[in-house]
């Protein structure tokens, strides 16, 4: 194993995070601020409680799992991509590196990124609603599973796209909708019930279901099977990209 | 003593059906400097870029101080340094950042003495916290060779490595394969500069339509294959070439104003003073001699040729 090639990857892109620090923290501070805004103060003081939350308290995980999702696949994406699309990757396939080791370093530092991320809107929601976290323990590990799995999700959208505009269209058309249907501000149990089947075809909102379950102890699906599906999705990432890397697929001509 | 370098029957068809490599063979001795020769397009970059591991051969093997470069791909890669053909850097970075990174890569501690060292042996100390991209293009070609060496490698892989750089930073990088010769680390450079083989290389492979023409030592490609020329200027033009220097192999050149003969094919040498007594005892005055040797240009393009 060569560790010190996945520290060096992991550092090296800790360190474009660095390096655009005003805009990881700021963005998501502003963002997070403007839904408060919007959501918890001028449509969320008509709605008032969902199942004993407050409104505003009850968008806080759904917030925070918006963020991780965007964030693990942008970071990742752009992290793989740009290598790929400036050519500095040569150096890294001409190196006692393996592909899982490279991986490791990529996703871990896409990981780490939007983790942090998600804490600092953490942090944020702390100022407009009081917070409570029922299950901390478990709300770290959803933190963690949901930030890995999209990271290697956005990690393939890097490796799979060969245009800057392939690399927003999964993001801007598939998960942007699947997280904002997710019920990511909302209970899905709001929704008509033919809506309600539906929804429970949207992987997202078994990862905010059970975000929220760790804050409030309410959720839409058991936590079991949210847990369950993170480790699918992830299992899926995983599958994907042992394929591309026995193949070589848009990596090695 | 066995290659540190060995391709065998190295085949590449890219998807598409275009044939880059087809059946490479060609061992490369420890130390020594070997030079790729050959038109553009030729399967040069290819051949070195499945050397490197970035490009899938489609069959054939390769052996790196006697590690597959696929199944042993770790201790392969590690004796390994490439400097690329296109100017590849990160914009972003500095060369300091950049160089510690491409040690990590390799799986070595840090060692900031040696980044050090390999920044000052290339110019670039005072440009060590500069964004690379505020650098040269001659500077950022140096940044990708520090880059490949301060992994210490045994086998450096030159791409093109001066194309497009002036003639004081050709000079420099010729001097440093020859420090890296005296180091004992062994380099493969393409080039299509004939002049750059001649200057720096032992062997010279000539490749072209995916296909390694001849690899052969550079003195004795030269020499066999290299074409020598005797011309004398005389002071007063003949109309007629005197029979005894016929038979010699002289022809009259320049309108009656020139001897010229053609030597040096396959090694063949001839005794000059010997030509000029044969000469002064046809009665023939001279006036002036020269001698001239074709370029590895010259064999090269004779080579193409023949291919043809």
């Amino acid at each position: 194993m060569n560790w010190r090639a996945i520290l060096a990857i992991y550092k090296f892109e800790m360190a474009r995070t660095k390096r655009t620090i005003s805009q990881s923290i700021i963005s998501p501070v502003l963002s997070t601020c403007l839904y408060f805004v919007v959501f918890g103060g001028a449509i969320g003081s008509r709605i008032e409680q969902v199942d004993g939350v407050s409104y505003g308290a009850f968008i806080v995980p759904g917030l925070i799992m918006l963020s991780i999702m965007t964030q693990s696949l942008s970071n990742a994406s752009f992290g793989i991509y740009f290598p790929r699309f400036s050519g500095t990757i040569y150096e890294m396939l001409s190196a006692p590196v393996s592909f899982w080791e490279a991986t490791v370093g990529y996703v871990g530092a896409a990981a780490t990124k939007s983790m942090m991320i998600g804490l600092i809107i953490l942090a944020t929601a702390g100022f407009f609603v009081p917070l409570e976290i029922a299950h901390p323990l478990w709300m770290i590990t959803f933190l963690v599973l949901t930030s890995i799995t999209f990271s290697l999700f956005g990690f393939l959208i890097g490796i799979w796209a060969d245009n800057f505009e392939k690399l927003q269209l999964i993001p801007l058309l598939v998960v942007t909708p699947l997280v904002f249907l997710g019920g990511a501000f909302y209970s899905i149990e709001m929704l008509p019930e033919a809506w309600q089947t539906v929804s429970l075809f949207n992987p997202v909102v078994y990862l905010i279901s059970g975000f929220r379950w760790s804050f409030y102890q309410i959720s839409d699906v058991g936590v079991g099977v949210s847990l369950l599906m993170v480790m699918v999705f992830m299992a899926i990432c995983l599958g994907l990209i042992s394929f591309v890397f026995k193949t070589g697929y848009r990596l090695k001509h | 003593m066995s290659p540190v370098l060995s391709v065998q029957n190295l085949n590449k068809i890219y998807k598409g059906g275009k044939q880059a490599l087809s059946d490479i063979n060609l061992d490369v001795a420890k130390g020594e400097i070997l030079a790729l020769l050959g038109p553009n397009g030729a399967g040069k970059t290819t051949l070195i870029s499945i050397i490197c591991g970035i490009v899938n051969a489609s069959n054939g093997k390769v052996l790196v101080g006697g590690f597959d470069n696929v199944k042993q791909f770790r201790q392969a890669r590690s004796l390994i340094g490439l400097v690329p053909q296109e100017l590849t850097t990160d914009a972003f970075e500095t060369p300091w950042a950049n160089l510690n990174f491409s040690r990590g890569l390799f799986g070595l501690p840090a060692d900031p003495a040696k980044v050090e060292q390999v920044l000052r042996d290339l110019s670039l100390w005072d440009k060590k916290d500069n964004r690379i991209m505020t650098l040269s293009g001659g500077m950022k070609r140096r940044l990708l060779i520090a880059k490949a060496l301060v992994h210490e490698p045994q086998i450096l892989f030159l791409d093109e490595p001066t194309a497009g750089v002036d003639v004081a930073l050709r000079q420099d990088m010729w001097q440093m394969v020859a420090r890296l010769r005296e180091q004992g680390v062994t380099v493969v450079l393409t080039t299509h500069y004939i002049e750059e083989a001649e200057a720096i290389a032992d062997r010279v492979g000539v490749i072209s339509g995916g296909k390694l023409l001849l690899v052969e030592d550079k003195d004795t490609l030269m020499a066999n294959m290299g074409q020598k020329q005797l011309q004398v200027d005389l002071k007063t033009p003949l109309t007629l070439l005197p029979e005894s220097l016929s038979a010699l192999g002289f022809s009259l050149e320049k309108e009656g104003q020139q001897l010229l003969l053609r030597y040096g094919g396959k090694g063949e040498q001839i005794e000059v003073g010997a030509m000029l007594s044969a000469i002064h005892q046809a009665g023939v005055e001279v006036a002036d001699i020269h001698t001239a040797q074709s370029s590895l240009e010259e064999i090269f393009i004779e080579l193409l040729q023949e291919t043809v």
